[in-house]
Formats: C-alpha cells, sequence, structure tokens
C-alpha cells in the first residue's frame, strides 16, 4: 500500500466534493458535497498519521468528525427552517438581496 | 505505537488554569445563561442580558490579571498560548461582545422572538474568538474557528419567520461551511508535510523543504483562502453584502468586527507562526486579496444605496487595508514585527469605529425605520447627537485626522513604505487612491445627514437607550483616544509573534 493511493482517492473526492458545491442547486445535495470534502479530509488526515507515525491526524479527525456532525446538525435546521417558510429549497430561488 | 499507548498509564498534563481562566469564565456563564432560559423561561427574559454582559465583565479580570502578571505562559505542548498578542486580541474580543450585547438588549427581541438563547449563543461565539486568539495549533484553531462560526450561523439567521433573514443565515452556513472545508483540506496536507498539528513545527517543516512545493504552496493557498473568507477579502467576500442586509443590525455589527477580528487573528497567527519561513508564496497571495479588497470594496460601496449594503464593503476595503501590511511581512523580522503590530492597530481601531457607525445606524434606523441613506437624510435636525457620533465614526473610517483611523491608516502605510520593496510601494499607492475613493462615499452620507432636509418632515426626537448611549461612549473614547494620542494607547497593540515562532 502506498500513501499516493489514498491521497488520490481523497483528492478525487474532494473535487466532486468542490463539484457538487458549485453545481447542485438543492440545499441538502449541497450539504452532502459538503460531507464529502469533509471526508477527503479525514481521509487525507488518517493516511498521513498512519504513514507518517503520528497520533495527531487520528485525533484532528475525531474533532472533524464531531464538528461536522454539529454543523449539519445546524445546516439542517436551516434548510428545513427556509422549507417551512418558502416552500422550497432551490438555492437559485432565494435571492430577495442584491446589489 | 498503539500498543504501547495502551500499556503506559495515563498522566494528566500539568494544566495552567490561570492561563486558560478567561475562557472557563465564558464557559460558565454561557452556561448560566442557558440554564436560566431553560429553566426560567420567559421569567428570566429580565435577566439574561444582564448576566451575559456582567459575564463578559468578569471575564476581563483574568485577563486583566495575567497582563499584570505578563509572562508568556505556553499550554498543552505549544497548541495554546498567552502571550502579549493573545491578550490583546482577547480584551479587544470581550469588549466587542460586550457592546455587542449592549446593542442587541431588547432589539433582537423586537417581532416577538426568543431572545434568551441568543446571549447564551454570543457567549459561545465569544468563547470561540477568544480561544482563537491563543491557537496554535491546527486543532485548536480549527475548534475555535468552528466554536464562533456555528453560533453565528444561528445569530444570523436568528428571525425566523422573516425569510430575508432565513436567505442570509442559509448563505453564510453554506458559504462558511465550505470554505472551512477547504480551509481543513489545506490544513490536511500541512499535516501531511510536517507531521504534526503544531504551527511552529509547520514552520520548520515547510522551511526545510523536503515536501514537494506543490503541496506546501496548495496547503498555505487553501489554508489563507478559508479565513480570507471570515475576514471578507475579495473574492472570498460575495456573502457580506447579502449576510449583513439579511441579518438582525446587531448582529451584523458583530459579524463585520468581531467575526473579522477573529478571522484576522488565526490568519496573523498562521502567518507569523506557520508560514513565516515560506513568504514567495503567502506574500504574493496576500497582495492580490489585499489589493483587489480595497479596490472591488470601494467600487462597489459607491453605488450602494442601503447603509448595511454600504457598510458591508467598505468593511471589504477596510479588510485590504488591515491584511496589506502582511504582503511585505516577510520581508525581514524587524519590518514582519512592524506589520503585525500595524494590523492588530488597525483591527483595535476598527473594531472601535466600526461598531460606533452600527450602534447609530441602529438608533437612527428605529426611527426611520429602513436602512437607505436617503432616510437618514437631515438626521441633524432631530438627532444632533447621534449625527455628531456618526462624523466620527464616519470620519475616523474615512481615516481624518485627529480620529482613531488616521493613526490606523498612518501605521500601514508606514509599514508599505518602510520594507523598500518595489510591491511595497505598489501597494502603498493602490491603497492611498482608495482611501480617497472611501472618502467621497462616507462624506456624501454625512453631507446628507448634516445638510439635506428630513424626508417625511417628522422631526421628533430619537429616544436613545441608556445601553445605545453607553455603547455609543465606549466606541467614541476608544475611537478618539487612539487618534489624539496614538503613542501612548499603541504601546498595547505593538506585539510581536516572531520571537515565539521563530
Amino acid at each position: 500500500m502506498f500513501l499516493n493511493q489514498f491521497l488520490l482517492l481523497s483528492a478525487a473526492l474532494f473535487a466532486i466534493g468542490v463539484y457538487g458545491v458549485l453545481a447542485r442547486r438543492n440545499g441538502v445535495l449541497v450539504l452532502m458535497s459538503i460531507e464529502l470534502i469533509l471526508n477527503a479530509v479525514n481521509i487525507n488526515l488518517v493516511a498521513f498519521a498512519a504513514f507518517g507515525n503520528s497520533l495527531a491526524g487520528e485525533v484532528f479527525t475525531l474533532f472533524v468528525i464531531a464538528i461536522a456532525a454539529a454543523e449539519v446538525g445546524v445546516g439542517l435546521a436551516m434548510v428545513l427552517l427556509l422549507y417551512r417558510n418558502a416552500r422550497n429549497i432551490d438555492l437559485s430561488r432565494i435571492d430577495l438581496m442584491r446589489g | 505505537m498503539g500498543v504501547d499507548l495502551l500499556v503506559l498509564a495515563f498522566e494528566r498534563p500539568a494544566i495552567d488554569w490561570h492561563a486558560f481562566a478567561p475562557e472557563l469564565v465564558l464557559l460558565s456563564v454561557g452556561s448560566l445563561v442557558t440554564l436560566l432560559d431553560i429553566v426560567f423561561l420567559e421569567k428570566a427574559r429580565p435577566y439574561t442580558a444582564v448576566v451575559a454582559g456582567l459575564g463578559l465583565l468578569a471575564t476581563a479580570v483574568p485577563l486583566l490579571t495575567l497582563a499584570l502578571d505578563g509572562t508568556d505562559r505556553v499550554l498543552f505542548g505549544g497548541a495554546y498560548v498567552v502571550d502579549e498578542f493573545a491578550l490583546v486580541m482577547k480584551v479587544v474580543f470581550v469588549l466587542a461582545g460586550y457592546v455587542v450585547i449592549l446593542l442587541s438588549t431588547n432589539y433582537v427581541a423586537e417581532g416577538d422572538y426568543w431572545e434568551n438563547e441568543y446571549y447564551g449563543l454570543l457567549l459561545a461565539a465569544v468563547m470561540g474568538m477568544v480561544m482563537m486568539a491563543s491557537s496554535r495549533d491546527l486543532i485548536s484553531l480549527f475548534v475555535a474557528l468552528e466554536l464562533l462560526s456555528i453560533p453565528a450561523y444561528l445569530m444570523v439567521a436568528w428571525r425566523k419567520s422573516d425569510l430575508r433573514s432565513n436567505e442570509a443565515g442559509l448563505k453564510y452556513y453554506l458559504m462558511g461551511v465550505f470554505a472551512s472545508a477547504v480551509m481543513l483540506y489545506g490544513m490536511s496536507l500541512l499535516f501531511g508535510i510536517a507531521g504534526s498539528t503544531l504551527l511552529s513545527d509547520i514552520n520548520t517543516a515547510v522551511v526545510a523543504g523536503g515536501a514537494s512545493v506543490s503541496v506546501v504552496t496548495l496547503g498555505i493557498v487553501f489554508v489563507v483562502a478559508g479565513f480570507g473568507f471570515k475576514v471578507s477579502a475579495v473574492p472570498f467576500h460575495t456573502w457580506a453584502p447579502d449576510v449583513y442586509e439579511g441579518a438582525p443590525t446587531p448582529v451584523t455589527a458583530f459579524l463585520s468586527v468581531a467575526s473579522k477580528a477573529a478571522g484576522f487573528v488565526a490568519l496573523l497567527a498562521l502567518v507569523f507562526v506557520g508560514f513565516y519561513g515560506r513568504p514567495e508564496v503567502w506574500e504574493p497571495l496576500v497582495w492580490i486579496l489585499a489589493a483587489l479588497s480595497m479596490t472591488v470594496g470601494n467600487l462597489i460601496a459607491l453605488r450602494q444605496t442601503n447603509i448595511v449594503r454600504l457598510m458591508a464593503y467598505s468593511g471589504v476595503a477596510q479588510t485590504g487595508f488591515m491584511i496589506a501590511p502582511l504582503a511585505v511581512a516577510g520581508h525581514s523580522t524587524a519590518v514582519g514585527d512592524q506589520a503585525l503590530s500595524a494590523t492588530v492597530t488597525y483591527l483595535v481601531i476598527y473594531a472601535a469605529m466600526n461598531l460606533g457607525a452600527f450602534a447609530v445606524i441602529i438608533s437612527l434606523a428605529r426611527k426611520t425605520g429602513s436602512a437607505e441613506i436617503s432616510s437618514f437624510a437631515g438626521a441633524f435636525r432631530y438627532a444632533p447627537a447621534l449625527t455628531v457620533a456618526m462624523t466620527v465614526f464616519m470620519g475616523s473610517l474615512a481615516g481624518i485626522p485627529p480620529l482613531g483611523g488616521w493613526f490606523a491608516k498612518f501605521e500601514v502605510f508606514r509599514v508599505l513604505t518602510t520594507a523598500g520593496d518595489p510591491w511595497g510601494y505598489a501597494l502603498a499607492v493602490v491603497a492611498a487612491v482608495n482611501a480617497a475613493v472611501a472618502l467621497y462615499y462616507y462624506a456624501s452620507i454625512l453631507l446628507r445627514m448634516w445638510a439635506d432636509d428630513v424626508p417625511d418632515g417628522d422631526v421628533g426626537a430619537v429616544p436613545i437607550t441608556p445601553s445605545l448611549a453607553s455603547a455609543l461612549a465606549i466606541c467614541g473614547v476608544v475611537t478618539l483616544l487612539f487618534g489624539v494620542v496614538p503613542q501612548t494607547v499603541a504601546r498595547f497593540t505593538h506585539v510581536s509573534l516572531l520571537a515565539l515562532g521563530g
């Protein structure tokens, strides 16, 4: 096993996630794409930690997972709030403010 | 290695409780406010703001004793450091948080919203910022950033049934989470290079040059971009105007000052402790961010009709000024120290003048019921005191002596020119042109307030609540002090990080 294999996997996940954030217009799908990026981060951290003999990477990963969970909780609540008020979660259709 | 760890008995690392006391006070007061809300519900309403405000003032006590003690304290193997820089920024954050509480009292409850939780969230965010000032490690930076950001997302979306507030909250959330995810990816690459999350180890690793240049560059660019979002530097500023407009105005004041300052603190720690040995990577990046932020921010601000959106773009332009000294900071250690002092001084003055401007906007918008600049016309007729205050803050933002803003800009120009670098001179020219452009729109607001007629002819006095008056007083005093006796006050903001990170 080489470190490169993990890094390539995580780079691919990162690219897919960034594409999803930029191209998707549905609030929940954008959230899922962000999760993909965070998982790319986790794979990177764990791979580096495993090959570099350092525990800090695993600890960092645990922090990322825990905080991502809190973040998604807030994010889903906000999407739900928007759905209640606007009856739609299409991000291209919420543009009350511009200028 | 894993097996060895299981065999070893766990030994608690020594904890310096004094160094950690401000965070502990914030944590306990924040929990107390939340508990009061849960237990007493509506009955707790008159007390939560008071408890939160007193809690922030109580936080100043351990900060003061730490400052008097004066020694640098290093905790958790260097991941958390309480030094002069950290203490100055912590005091700024706590004071800014206190002013935001003064601005928020009663305001956030208007339109029948639950007010109590707001203060718990605010204290959590302040705690995140206070932690940010001490973080010298990727993990603690990340945790502090999220502790600040997650409550901020909720506070922006505070008006649950107002679609604009919802939209602002969701936009801020999605862009914020995206930015922190990209930043984390950069952090993971930096961790890979250094094999450690400590910023000082990362500096050693990026200087050593064993790692591939592209990985180092990618890591640094991603991390700077993530914090560029937090400080709303162009091209990561697109969220700011919409979020500022949709959020309740005290929250806007909080975002434009406190959370921006926190982003800067992290950026300073990263640049000066983490990446200082590789200026060829971050200097051009910072140069571009600074020049773009000043120019784009000012040009778009010129054609704004809504004062909150104008403040958003003016904030973007001010970010350009604050970040500019970093573009020459890698020149030498002496210039680096000056650049750090210039940015910290600017941050402190900016916090005071911008919060003050928002305090005036909040007071006036109560009467006019609108944030359009045209509705503030003729404010001098019915609110002379507020108009004078606005003149002080706007004049300071524009950089007119003897108000604080001129000293902030002076420090920036001084650093840019002392470096003796052609790029530094070029940036100084860009900054000078932009300072002139900015004067135009700040002055045109003031002209309307002083000279025009009141649009609806209603010249009834504007009531100023005691909390708003104290907020105005705090901001006004700090703005004037820095302008009138800059050398005396600037002793506190002339700090150094390089001695430690070097």
